[in-house]
Order: C-alpha cells, then structure tokens, then sequence
C-alpha cells in the first residue's frame, strides 16, 4: 500500500468516531434525550473519511440533513456536535440549529442542510469564492442520489462547469431517495454518466472502500486546485439504518440489507489493516476504547450543559 | 447634486462600492456586456470587466444559491433576478438559506448579499413580469427589503444594501427606471429601516412606497387643491420597517391610507394597518384605508392594466372618504 501507516490509522479513527458518534446518538435519541430528527450515516462512512483526507480547514464543504460523518471528518468538534444535538447552549449553534444545520465556518464546514439538494449551489458558490480570491481552495460538495434529482444538481454543476470553479462533487448513491429505489427515481445506474452532459470527469468507485474514495477525491481535488474545474465522483454505498430513526426500511430487500452489511466499511479496512499487518488486534482494541471514550466525554459536555436562555430567540436574526 | 436618472443612481451606487472593496462582485442574467434587461448595468462590464460583472446561465436558483455560498466564504455578490415574478425559482434560495443561515448557525456566519431585482406593471408585460410580491419576502425573517421611489434614494440605499451584512433584496420598479431628480454626488447612503416624509401635512397620513410614492404625491397636490394637506411617508425600506415614523405622523393626522402596487390580500397594507391598531389605534379617528391593486394578475390589455393599476385618482377618492 502506498499510502502511510498514519493515514490509514487515521481514517480507521475518524470511521470510528462518526460510527460510535451516531451509535450514541441513536441511543440517546431512543430515550428521549436529543429531539427532533436524526438521520445516520451508519454504512457510508467511509465517503466522508476518505474525501476530507484531502482537505484543509481552508477548504470548503456543504453537507446534507445526514450531516454528523461529513462534519467529524472535516474536523468538526465532537462536544459542541453533540451539545448540539441536545440543542444546548454550547452546542455549534447554540442550540438554534440541531442535527440538521450544524455548522462551522472557520473550518470550512457551510452546514448540514435540511433541504435535500440545496447545498449544491452553496458548495458551488464557495468555489467561486475560492477561485475569486485566487486562493488554491476547493469546495467539495457531499449530497445522496435523491439530491442528484434536483435542479440544483443540474445549475450547479453547470455553472461550477462552464466558470472552471474548484468545485467537487461527490455523491453518496447510497441506493434509496427516502424510500424510493434509485430504479424508480432514474433511469441510469451510474450518476456519474451524468458527469458528461456538463463537461467535466465523472467516476464512479466503492464507496465502502475509504482508500478508494481518498485517492479518487484526491485526483479531483488536484484538478480543481490547479484550476482544471469540477468533478463530480458518484460513490456506491449503503446506509445501514433508515432514513431516520424510526423508519423501519420496510422498502429494503433483507438479502441486499445483509449482503451490503457484510461490506461494511469499517470492518473493511479493519481486515485490510490486519491482513497487511499495519496494526494488530490488540491496537485496534485499544483504537476502539479511545474512540469510545472520546464519544463518552462528548456526551458528558453536552449533558452538563445548559440550555439556550430565551433572549437568544430573537438573537441572529440579522446580522449588525 | 446632480440630476440623474433613477437607474443612473442606482447604477451609481453600485459603482462607488465596487470601487471601493474588490470583494462586491455582480452576477445575473445578461449584467455583462448586454448592461442589463432594463440598462441598469451598462457600462459597469466594461469598467470593472468580466471578472467582476458576470453573466450567469439562465439559473435563478444557483444565482443565488451560489451567492450565499459565495457570502458565507467571505465575499460581497450582487446578483440579479431580473424579474421579481422568477422569484419562485430560487425561493428556497431565499427563504431557507440566505435568511436562515445566520441563526440556524448560531450567529456563525455572515451573509453580505445584496439581490437586485425589478417589480411593477404599467409596461404592457402582464402577469408573470409585472408583479410587485414585497409582502413574500417581508414575511421572511433574516432577510431586508429595499424598494426606492427616487433616484437619489435608489442611490443610497443601494450602498447601504451592499455594505449591510445581511442579505438584502432591492427592488428596483421598471416604471421608475427613468425617472429623474437630484441626487447627491460621491459616496451617499441612506440607512436602512428609515421612512422619508416625502411631503409634510397635517390632515391625513398617506405611506406609499416605490412607484407608489409619486401617485401619492401627485393625489397630495390634488388634495391641497381642495384644503386637504397630506403627509406622505415614504418607508423605503420595507423589512425592517419604520413603524415610529407612521405613527409620529399619525399623532399630527390621525388618518391612514396605505397603498400599494401589490395585491391586496397579504400585502403588507394589512400589516402596517395591524401594527397601527395594535400601538396607535389611540391617534386614529376613523378607519383605516389600503389602496391597492385587486385580487387578480396583472392583465395584458392597456386599458385593463390601467385601471388594475392604483392611481391619484383612486387615492384621493379614498381620502375624501374619510373626511
């Protein structure tokens, strides 16, 4: 393998923190602790990791309403994450947002969106931004197959496409928009074929694979960088829970549910690790406890936290 | 002072920005070399370049979904819908990410956006390019509404747009293009949230805005002809809205007419008329008047467009009503 035994180690943390971040979370959602909605990420880890691998806090991303593996990739920080989740004061925004619109700007987090699709041209905006300024950032945009059926898809990739801007679009084709097969909400089976009515590379790859994912997004974010233009990278995977907690997935087939399991990510490059020695079991299991134990101390924070003071309704409204 | 046009201000205002901060940048439909559907940018490609003054596909809604994005990293965008009627296509835009974003993040981030865009029948362009929706918008905390009635005021308040840190859609009226009068040489603002009594009274209050204001005025005049002074308040800014002055002027007239070139159910004749009953219905010694378009599109046909159209007649018909 070519790539270093520190990066491999570390997309191994990082898929497990965002896998034990949103375990805990359907925990605590299932005793009534966090409101609202949560919608995991469990399955498709590996597609955050591998393609915030290649960014730094100066480069820009939009993520989607299944927002907690973007975020945690891109550096978000787990106590104010999960304080939001319990919409408390020191959450990332300060309880006014929740799962749904967590955000960090000064690293280059635009937010989870709870419009499906809308952070398309957020994303692509932020690339112009980036080309404006002649800085060598880029934007990568994460967003499902269902969003790849928006008009924001198509003005997006146009726009980024026909202003060169240091955009990268990857979508999670994760099978399913909601409930409906991507059989019946396309005609296509590779997004990326889609790459072509806009001028620019398309590919698709395992999205199970992180090293996949790191070195298909590292081309493209190279690309952009040197100001060839925007990508777009469809990675296959499998969201193993439902579209929220509490869909039960009637719509999946158990056998694919099973199959697609087996392939989980994480164990994935578990085995891979093992097999080519990088780590042993005993290490892994000490890897698993830290990770836990970060998880644990977020959940403390969050929990010891208070909530909003009521003149913070009315608070941010604007700006000034 | 000069005499400009009111296109010429609002062209003018956005020059001395641009000048200023290489962070404004404009982006539409036809901004560039074409200068614009009503001229509004003429001569601004050539003098700030394609770099700067960018035409855009026909994509309402990643013009100004790009323009969130593009605030969010840091930069100013001017961006153009160049009919108020296309709002419906980039409404998400609007509605839940320039106006949300702030305070679904906490206060963590900022949105310097200015949107221009035009409303207003009068022109033949019937229903879907003549339409004056201000009260969809005013309806949308997060966001400021902007609609001039004057070239110097279209100039002011276009650099306050661009300075606010908050997005801001300017409404430019397609009957007021223009429309010429003084205005103030150099840099000019003129604050957002702040009415101008745009002619003094003392028998009833009349608050009109955009093209509104000059029938207002024009009905004023007549009035005076007949020993009726009016007050017209002009509230240029609509979101936030200077409720003080209203009601200041309500404490000299105790009478309201409102009128509007939007329809009348949900125009925000309504809300200016509940917020007087709410906090001055004290000053009020009869019942409240709106001047406003029917319920209906606006119709192709000149002669109906005419009479869909508020007018001084109507005005000072409703008016005289009240005394």
């Amino acid at each position: 393998m070519e790539i270093t035994k520190e990066k491999l180690l570390s997309f191994y943390e990082t898929m497990l923190t965002i896998r034990y971040f949103e375990e805990k979370a359907v925990e605590l959602f299932a005793a009534g602790q966090i409101p609202g909605f949560v919608h995991l990420y469990i399955g498709e880890e590996a597609v955050a990791t591998g393609a915030c691998a290649n960014l730094t806090d100066k480069d820009y991303i939009t993520s989607t309403h299944r927002g907690h593996g973007h975020l945690i990739a891109k550096g978000g920080k787990l106590d104010l994450m999960m304080a939001e989740l319990f919409g408390k004061a020191s959450g990332y925004c300060k309880g006014k947002g929740g799962s749904m619109h967590i955000a960090d700007v000064n690293l280059g987090i635009l937010g989870a969106n709870g419009i499906v699709g809308a952070g398309q041209p957020i994303a692509t905006g932020a690339a112009f931004a980036c080309k404006y300024k002649k800085t060598d950032a880029v934007s990568v945009c994460f967003f499902g197959d269902g969003a790849s059926n928006r008009g924001t898809f198509h003005e997006s990739l146009n726009m980024a496409s026909i202003f060169k801007l240091p955009a990268v679009y990857i979508c999670e084709n994760n099978m399913y928009g909601i409930s409906n097969n991507q059989k019946n909400h396309m005609n296509i089976n590779d997004i990326s074929d889609r790459a072509a009515a806009y001028g620019m590379p398309g590919m698709t790859i395992d999205g199970n694979d992180v090293i996949a994912v790191y070195e298909a997004v590292k081309e493209a974010v190279k690309r952009a960088r040197k100001g060839d233009g925007p990508s777009l990278i469809e990675c296959k995977t499998w969201r193993h829970r439902g579209h929220f907690e509490g869909d039960p997935g009637v719509y999946k087939d158990p056998k694919e549910q099973e199959t697609w399991v087996k392939k989980d990510p994480i164990i994935k490059l578990e085995e891979k690790l093992l097999e080519h020695k990088v780590v042993t079991k005993e290490e892994i299991a000490h890897l698993q406890e830290e990770a836990h134990g970060k998880i644990e101390a977020a959940v403390e924070f969050a929990k010891n936290s208070k909530d909003p003071s009521l003149d913070e309704l009315l608070t941010d409204v604007y700006a000034g | 002072m000069t005499q400009m046009s009111y296109v010429e201000g609002l062209r003018d205002g956005i020059r001395i920005e641009m000048k200023k901060d290489s962070n404004i940048y404009m982006a539409g439909e036809d901004v560039g070399i074409f200068g614009g559907c009503f001229g509004q940018t003429a001569g601004l490609f050539q003098e700030f370049g394609g770099e700067r003054i960018i035409d855009t596909p026909i994509s309402e809604t990643v013009i100004v979904g790009h323009a969130v994005g593009a605030a969010a990293a840091g930069l100013r965008p001017i961006v153009e819908i160049m009919f108020i009627d296309f709002i419906g296509v980039c409404m998400d835009e609007i509605l839940n990410q320039a106006a949300k974003m702030r305070y679904m993040f906490g206060g963590k981030a900022k949105l310097p956006m200015v949107i221009r865009t035009t409303c207003g029948a009068g022109v033949g362009a019937a229903a879907q390019h003549s339409q004056s929706l201000e009260a969809f918008l005013t309806h949308i905390p997060g966001i400021k509404v902007v609609m001039p009635a004057t070239p110097a005021d279209a100039k002011g308040l276009m650099a306050a747009a661009i300075r606010d840190d908050n997005p801001v859609v300017y409404i430019e009226h397609k009957g007021l293009l223009g429309f010429k009068g003084e205005v103030p040489e150099g840099e000019y603002v003129v604050p957002l949230g702040k009415a101008d009594i745009k002619r003094e009274g003392t028998d009833v209050t009349i608050v009109a805005w955009s093209a509104m204001v000059h029938q207002a005025l024009a009905a004023a005049e007549a009035l005076a002809q007949e020993g009726i002074s009016a007050e017209v308040i002009d509230p240029r800014t609509l979101a936030p809205f200077d409720k003080d002055s209203v009601l200041q002027s309500l404490e000299k007239t105790g009478k309201l007419v409102i009128v509007h070139e939007a329809v009348k159910t949900g125009g925000l004749g309504g809300e200016i008329a509940a917020l007087v009953a709410d906090e001055g219905f004290d000053l009020l010694d009869a019942p409240i008047k709106r001047v406003t378009a029917p319920d209906c599109p606006v119709p192709f046909s000149s002669y109906l467009e005419a009479h869909y159209l508020p007018s001084q007649d109507k005005i000072v018909k409703a008016v005289k009503e009240m005394f």
